[in-house]
């Protein structure tokens, strides 16, 4: 095994071997190259995404008008959420880290099927245009939910914005069903469902949601274009529809999808946790199969978006009761990784602090949701500020914070460098201050009555509003460092060990970069992904090299 | 410090029958998940703290522990218990909210893009104010008349949806008298933050008074001003302008005192009856060269808010 470790020199990476010049890249069929577009592309729909939430945290800074008219500040919270879910969260781990690492970590060459695979990168590609084209063609001020019958009437370009929704669920589903096949049939010899990495269960587990849920947004989304441009009476009760059915189709998918985006940000702290503490997993099963318990559970709580909707009580019991139950397996998980720690060996780097963070943010983020799943305090806190913060602290201290851990963690295998660990620090922890000084805060607006989606408020919240708009600054300022050093390091950066951070899965078996077919020779599955606790080499003191495992067995 | 004083930090006043019974159901909620955070977080900030490698110290063998199904079902049932409790407890509450008494007085509501309007059973209209009387169950029966709005006071704790084309309806029982704020929280477009209402909850006797003649003039206010404010909560501005231009109706500028061709042919001197006439029987006197299309006032305007628009117009000189 040691002979993977001198990386560099040896043999070509996939940048060498696949070809140079924009056509090698335009016509890849390499899952690397592919998860790389997805991630650059991902990348800077955050950044667009992010733009747009500095500009409504900016606008809120005063009551009344600071920046923008209420029609601008509209059309920007859409383009915020819109962007961030369906062009950032729910492609960022599973399509491009995913993209990137499950074919490394099952130890095989490529996904089941390639040309599948560009396809789905360049409906994306496609979806995305059209729907930042309906930005350019007129704003949509409709929320990124397309609550009808408002949607039904409002002007902007509604129906090319929901087509380009629509066709990014196609992106969505294909990719699933390439994750899928590519789980069942592709693991290295020796690799069995259980000895599994938990990356590749959570990234199942998602798959498996992506291909059952979409489908549902699509259908719900083109019915809304049939209403709009036909006249046809679905959703809006003008036309003989119904106003509230569309919140069911429309939750029906996008609870689920809530899953889609957590569940992976969790696989990631699953592989993260472990490597950092040098310690094996505990309850690998508990983790493994509270994903798949998640995704099933998650199908039947779409109802508790609604429990003020005027949805019969009965419903709302029901959907209370089940929601309750799908908490536990998020609870669950937070205990073992806690409990990994234990008697470990625990290193500080960059992606260990990420989910470490993680942790914190997503264990309040989950809390805060008993609250909303509690039938009598939703009814006063739904659709306040306190779900904003609830569901930031999920989404985005929970899949965010984790998508930049991986990011961290595999920004060595998949550039073949090292970035500069000082600094990342210091972004890693101005977005936990800022994250926590932004969203923190609005709990606190919500609970106090703060309705979302406002444009103008009344005085006595301003204060609150104020902290958090600097939150986001602090936020900013952090990302901003994290682009610098990242951009950075692809230049000045050292060049990365096959095995940076003494991991045991496989991706860290082969050099970094890998070459083009992932893997020089087979290699060993004969230990499973966690099994530390075998006698460590030990680590040149200051360096990052040198903590390999042995892994002889 | 004082949150850590209180059962159900954050929360804003507590006015409604409803209110304390939720309050309880968060403040356990709160409290509950202050523990449940020390468990989780302390443990693993104690874990880095202990097991971190020390500088210049090398990588140890690291015990290989891999389960524990005392640990994992301590960690399952334990807080599925305690959902059970939060469910049952949400769900009880909820349920007396859901079914009012039989003893309300019911009062329609209508969102429309951007206001609410209230209708009395005795025919009594408000825009954008409820008046209540202290301890009376409210029952709100509500339809949104174009899109999806929501009926939230934070104060009573208590909101739901009006979708458009079905009734929806809530109740509550206000505790003492005070002013409580009312927010749409379903996004209805460019006016949804500007969507709001007072609910003021009055002592008896005022109330009838508020019933006969209307809200009593503020310290300081005259009628003039009362008016003015009147004249464009209640939409007058609309239809009238006050600067001489001409909009769905008359201009009101320079008017009272002179006459006003009608319909008819007839002419009629603009003095405090022919206004007062014209806001509550618009199409008993009509202008000449505009269509009959002002709704009527009546009912939905008191006494004194009779008197205030017609001393506003006068003073429009
Ligand atoms: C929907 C538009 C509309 C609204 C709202 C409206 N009006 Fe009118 N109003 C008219 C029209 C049109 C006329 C002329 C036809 C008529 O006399 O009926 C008129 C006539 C009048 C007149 C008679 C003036 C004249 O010179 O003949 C008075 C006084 C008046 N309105 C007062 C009010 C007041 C006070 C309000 C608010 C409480 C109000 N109106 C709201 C449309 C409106
Ligand atoms: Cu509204």
């Amino acid at each position: 095994m040691a002979d993977n470790n001198h990386g560099h020199g040896e043999h070509k990476s996939f940048y060498e071997e696949g070809g140079k010049g924009i056509m090698s890249w335009v016509y890849t069929l390499d899952h690397k190259r592919i998860g790389l577009m997805y991630l650059v592309s991902v990348l800077l729909m955050f950044a667009l995404g992010g733009l747009m939430a500095l500009l409504v945290r900016f606008e809120l800074l005063s009551p009344g008008k600071t920046i923008m008219t209420a029609q601008q500040y509209n059309v920007v919270f859409t383009l915020h959420g819109a962007i961030m879910v369906f062009l950032f969260i729910i492609p960022a781990v599973p399509a491009a880290l995913g993209n990137f690492v499950l074919p490394l970590l099952l130890g095989t060459k490529d996904v089941a099927f390639p040309r599948l695979n560009i396809f789905s990168y360049y409906i994306y590609v496609t979806g995305a245009i059209i729907a930042v084209g309906a930005i350019v063609g007129g704003g949509v001020d409709t929320g990124w939910t397309f609550y009808t019958p408002y949607s039904s009437g409002t002007s902007g370009s509604v129906v090319l914005m929901v087509f380009g929704a629509f066709v990014l669920g196609f992106s969505s589903i294909l990719t699933g069903l390439n994750f899928i096949a590519t789980t069942h049939k592709l693991r290295a010899p020796g690799m069995t469902w259980s000895r599994m990495p938990l990356f590749c269960w959570g990234i199942y587990a998602t798959s498996l949601i992506q291909v059952l849920a979409t489908p549902v947004l699509a259908i719900t989304l083109l019915m809304l274009i049939i209403e709009r441009v036909w006249g046809v009476g679905i959703f809006d009760p003008a036309k003989g529809g119904d106003a509230v059915l569309f919140q069911h189709f429309f939750w029906f998918y996008s609870h689920p999808a809530v899953y889609i985006m957590i569940l992976p940000g969790m696989a990631i702290i699953s592989e993260i946790i472990p490597t950092f503490s040098k310690k094996a997993i505990f309850g690998y099963k508990a983790i493994g199969m509270s994903s798949v318990a998640i995704a099933i559970i998650g199908f039947l709580v779409w109802g508790h978006h609604m429990f003020v909707s005027g949805q019969s009580q009965f419903a709302s019991m029901v959907f209370s009761f089940l929601t309750f139950l799908v908490a536990i397996p998020s609870g669950i998980k937070v205990f073992n990784w806690t409990a990994t720690m234990y008697k470990g060996s625990i290193t500080l780097e960059t992606p260990m602090l990420y989910a470490l963070s993680f942790l914190f943010l997503f264990t309040i983020g989950g809390l805060t949701g008993l609250f909303l799943g509690a039938l009598s305090v939703n009814v006063h806190l739904t659709d306040t500020y306190f779900v904003v913060a609830h569901f930031h602290y999920v989404m985005m201290g929970g899949t965010v914070i984790a998508f930049y851990g991986g990011v961290h963690y595999w920004w060595p295998k998949m550039t073949g460098r090292m970035y500069n660990e000082k600094l990342a620090r210091l972004a890693c922890a101005l977005v936990f201050i800022g994250f926590n000084v932004t969203f923190l805060t609005q709990f606190v607006l919500g609970s106090k009555g703060m309705p979302r989606r406002y444009y103008d408020y009344l005085p006595q919240f301003q204060t609150l509003h104020q902290v958090s708009t600097v939150g986001s600054w602090i936020l900013g300022l952090g990302f901003l460092i994290m682009v610098s050093y990242l951009l950075a390091s692809l230049k000045v950066g050292a060049l990365a060990p096959a095995n940076p951070w003494g991991g045991l899965t496989l991706e860290w078996q082969t050099s970094s970069p890998p070459p083009l077919h992932n893997f020089e020779k087979q290699p060993n599955t004969k230990i499973g992904p966690y099994d530390y606790g075998v006698p460590i080499p030990p680590k040149k003191p200051g360096t990052l090299e040198g903590a390999v495992h042995g892994t002889s067995s | 410090m004082n949150i850590l004083l209180q059962w159900a930090p954050f929360m804003p006043t507590a006015a409604s029958h409803n209110a304390p019974n939720v309050d309880n159901l968060y403040g356990f909620i709160f409290w509950l998940s202050v523990v449940f955070f020390i468990l989780v977080i302390g443990p693993g900030a104690w874990f880095v703290y202990k097991y971190r490698l020390k500088k210049g110290e090398e990588h140890q063998p690291t015990p290989r522990i891999t389960h524990h199904l005392g640990l994992e079902l301590t960690w399952s049932v334990i807080p599925l218990l305690l959902c059970v409790v939060i469910a049952v407890w949400g769900f009880w509450d909820f349920m007396a909210l859901g079914v009012a008494p039989a003893d309300t007085e019911d009062i329609f509501v209508t969102g429309y893009k951007w206001g609410w309007r209230f209708e009395h059973r005795d025919g009594t209209k408000e825009l954008n104010e409820l008046h209540l009387p202290e301890g009376k169950k409210v029952k709100l029966v509500m339809t949104g008349e174009d899109v999806i709005h929501s009926f939230f006071v934070p104060d009573f704790r208590v909101k739901a949806d009006l979708p458009p084309g079905r009734y929806t309806s809530l109740w509550f029982e206000p505790i003492g008298v005070g002013e409580h704020q009312v927010f749409c929280t379903e996004y209805c477009g460019d006016g949804h933050s500007g969507m709001l209402a007072k609910i003021i909850v009055m002592p008896k006797d005022k109330y009838a008074e508020w019933l006969r003649v209307g809200t009593p003039l503020g310290p300081g206010e005259t009628l003039e001003d009362r008016g003015k404010k009147l004249y464009s909560d209640k939409g007058c501005l609309t239809c009238h302008s006050v600067d001489g231009s001409r909009l769905t109706g008359p201009s009101f500028k320079g008017i009272f005192g002179n006459p006003q061709p009608l319909a008819d042919g007839a002419s009629v001197n603009v003095d405090e009856n022919f206004i007062r006439e014209s806001i509550l029987n618009p199409q008993a006197k009509v202008a000449q060269g505009y269509s009959p299309i002002m709704p009527s006032y009546q009912g939905s305007l008191k006494e004194m808010d009779l008197n205030a628009l017609t001393a506003y117009i006068k003073s429009l000189k």
